[in-house]
């Protein structure tokens, strides 16, 4: 039986792999692959304009956390606690049961589901909810985030959203600034410029991307309300403007200015738009990143040789250098909950992404990639994506926060890079 | 038969991230810094034996061929038609001993016809991170306008940007390409 399934799987997965190769895209798994839960979710009775419970197996899949049971393995097709026979699920091999319907009720939809372990036949979650047919898909999301929290502990990402940069190749270039759902749907381009535009950082609330244009050839940081799409120039100083990141109350940006000499850190207030100096000095400081309690700011400076994270108070400061492993770290980017950080880290041998434990400062480097940049930790902190180079071109990868599971891909339209996680 | 259909769908789901921007490649004009001659030093550039295993910030001098993608054809002068691409070695924004004559030689442009205006671009090869190499890129533009002003040019006459490795002259992934990437460009406005 098991032998079954993994034939079945290994099809599908050809069949996937085919039809994105088929779109330019190459898929290449480069690392191991842990155990996943096993977890079925029957198509979703009822009628709606769209598949529900496609994007709940999508986003289960996608996670690493499970392993999905296709259709055509599925000896019965329960919409309701009622039609669930666990002994069929049970012998399929299965963990976990989702069914669900969604019914056209006065002009939305009311869309619910079950969920229920298997093996000891019980009900764990019920939920019901009622959605304009315009939200289905991100109700969907909310399902898939409901049960992944319930089994796992951990809050879901299905409902998050990534920006990153893409350019055409060739000497006629096109910069775009990009989100996307976290499952890849609805991407849309919120600045397009034949001049480079680079480090997109999200607001805490998801709400404002900051950036950095050169749309009128010199250096300047924008932020964009991605609801309304307004933007407003935050910053055109001479000399560099770059490297923003919001503080966790949303108050505050953080930046890269050289308008006073060297590249230094300052913090623009964006009420009254009151700038203040962090940093001092003739050195490169860079790649700001404000701590997750916005009391302090982590940056990189070239200050002792060769760059390496520093941390200073918010207010200014003397600053302290807090990575001691590596030839090479920099742009910090902190996990939620402010234990992590990743950056990009250098031992004489490229750039890899490596983490490191604030509390005791062990480094685990988690990428092989020579060329590899711009981590950003999924909101939950179980994955990290970046941005590596494979096959001459930039891609965008994902690893696994354990190092175990890494995935690249490849774009054939031209390079993609400087990605970042929603909160 | 370890990898599961989630790994393979998490990919799918990813690349399928990419797939609109993948599908439209306009063509609208782009404008790619004028006078950037980078390939006309391709012709001669010494290959080097760079390569990752140098990181740009271990201290290795991995730019072999510093000789190679010379000044050849500074020879022309200053001014808007001069050699305006000056390259740099490996983790460093000093200028090089044979691109003093190139400079010096626009600075006496400059110097004789105040009217003139020029952007001194920098830029960085493409190792390491992307915010660091602007700013490697600005030291690179500062030590060619400083060149500049001390040989005669006015600071009202220059002004400086720094691209880091976002406009590659050269988009290959190895030294050869990089140390086509290492550059000041010297643009003259208005012309």
């Amino acid at each position: 039986m098991r032998l079954f399934i993994q034939k079945l799987m290994m099809l599908f997965c050809l069949a996937a792999v085919s039809l994105w190769a088929r779109a330019e895209l190459s898929i290449e798994i480069t690392g191991g692959v842990e155990s996943a839960t096993p977890i079925a979710v029957v198509p979703f009775g009822g009628s709606a304009p769209l598949d529900v419970s496609a994007i709940v197996n999508a986003d289960l899949g996608h996670s690493g956390y499970f392993r999905t049971l296709p259709q055509q393995d599925m000896l019965s097709k329960p919409t309701s606690e009622a039609e669930v026979n666990y002994r069929t699920w049970q012998a399929l091999g299965q963990e976990y049961l989702v069914v669900g319907q969604v019914v056209p009720d006065g002009g939305q939809y009311a869309t619910q589901f079950e969920l229920f372990t298997v093996y000891k036949g019980q009900k764990m979650l019920a939920y019901r909810m009622q959605v304009p047919g315009t939200d289905l898909r991100r109700a969907a999301h909310r399902i898939s985030d409901l049960i992944f929290e319930k089994i796992t502990g951990k809050k879901g990402v299905f409902g998050t959203r990534i920006a990153y940069v893409t350019s055409n190749g060739g000497a006629k270039r096109n910069y775009r600034l990009q989100v996307a759902d976290a499952d890849g749907y609805n991407s849309f381009t919120i600045a397009s410029s034949n001049e480079p535009l680079m480090s997109p950082t999200w607001s805490y609330d998801g709400k404002k991307i900051a950036y950095v244009s050169f749309e009128s050839k010199r250096a300047a940081i924008y932020i964009q309300t991605l609801a309304t799409g307004q933007r407003q120039r935050v910053s055109g100083s001479p000399g560099i403007n770059g490297a923003p990141a919001f503080s966790p109350d949303g108050s505050k940006l953080a930046l890269t200015l050289s308008k006073d000499g060297s590249p230094n850190i300052y913090v623009l207030s964006l009420g009254d738009m009151s700038l203040r100096r962090v940093t001092q000095g003739n050195f490169i400081d860079t790649e700001p990143t404000f701590t997750p309690d916005g009391a302090h700011i982590v940056f990189t400076s070239d200050r002792g040789g060769k760059p390496q994270l520093y941390r200073v108070s918010a207010q200014g400061g003397a600053a302290t250098r807090i990575t001691f492993k590596g030839s090479y770290n920099a742009r910090a980017s902190f996990s939620s909950d402010g234990r992590k950080i990743a950056m990009v880290h250098s031992n004489g041998r490229g750039f890899q992404i490596a983490v490191m434990d604030v509390g005791s400062g062990s480094v685990d480097v988690l990428t092989e990639g020579a060329l590899d940049e711009s981590p950003s930790f999924a909101p939950n902190g179980s994955m990290l994506l970046y941005a590596a180079k494979q096959g001459g071109r930039e891609t965008l990868a994902t690893v696994s926060a354990d190092g175990k599971v890494r995935q690249k891909l490849a774009f054939d339209g031209g390079e993609v890079r400087d990605p970042s996680w929603s909160p | 038969m370890k990898y599961s259909l989630s790994k393979i769908a998490l990919a799918v789901a990813m690349t399928s991230v990419l797939l609109s921007g993948c599908s439209s490649t306009d063509d609208q004009a782009g404008s790619f810094t004028d006078g950037s001659n980078g390939q006309a030093g391709a012709n001669t550039a010494g290959t080097g034996d760079g390569s990752l295993a140098g990181s740009e910030f271990g201290g290795a001098n991995g730019a072999g061929g510093a000789n190679g993608y010379g000044a050849n054809g500074a020879n022309g002068g200053g001014g808007p038609n001069g050699t305006k691409t000056i390259y740099f070695m490996y983790d460093s924004s000093q200028v090089q001993q044979e691109f003093v004559p190139v400079i010096t030689a626009h600075a006496q442009y400059l110097q004789s016809n105040p009217g003139a205006h020029i952007i001194v671009a920098g830029n960085a090869d493409e190792r390491g991170s992307r915010e660091y190499n602007i700013a490697l890129g600005e030291q690179r533009a500062k030590s060619v306008a400083r060149m500049l002003t001390s040989q005669g040019a006015a600071d009202s006459q220059i002004e400086i940007v720094s691209y880091g490795e976002e406009k590659p002259a050269a988009m290959g992934h190895d030294e050869s390409a990089w140390q086509l990437n290492r550059r000041a460009e010297l643009d003259y406005q208005g012309q």
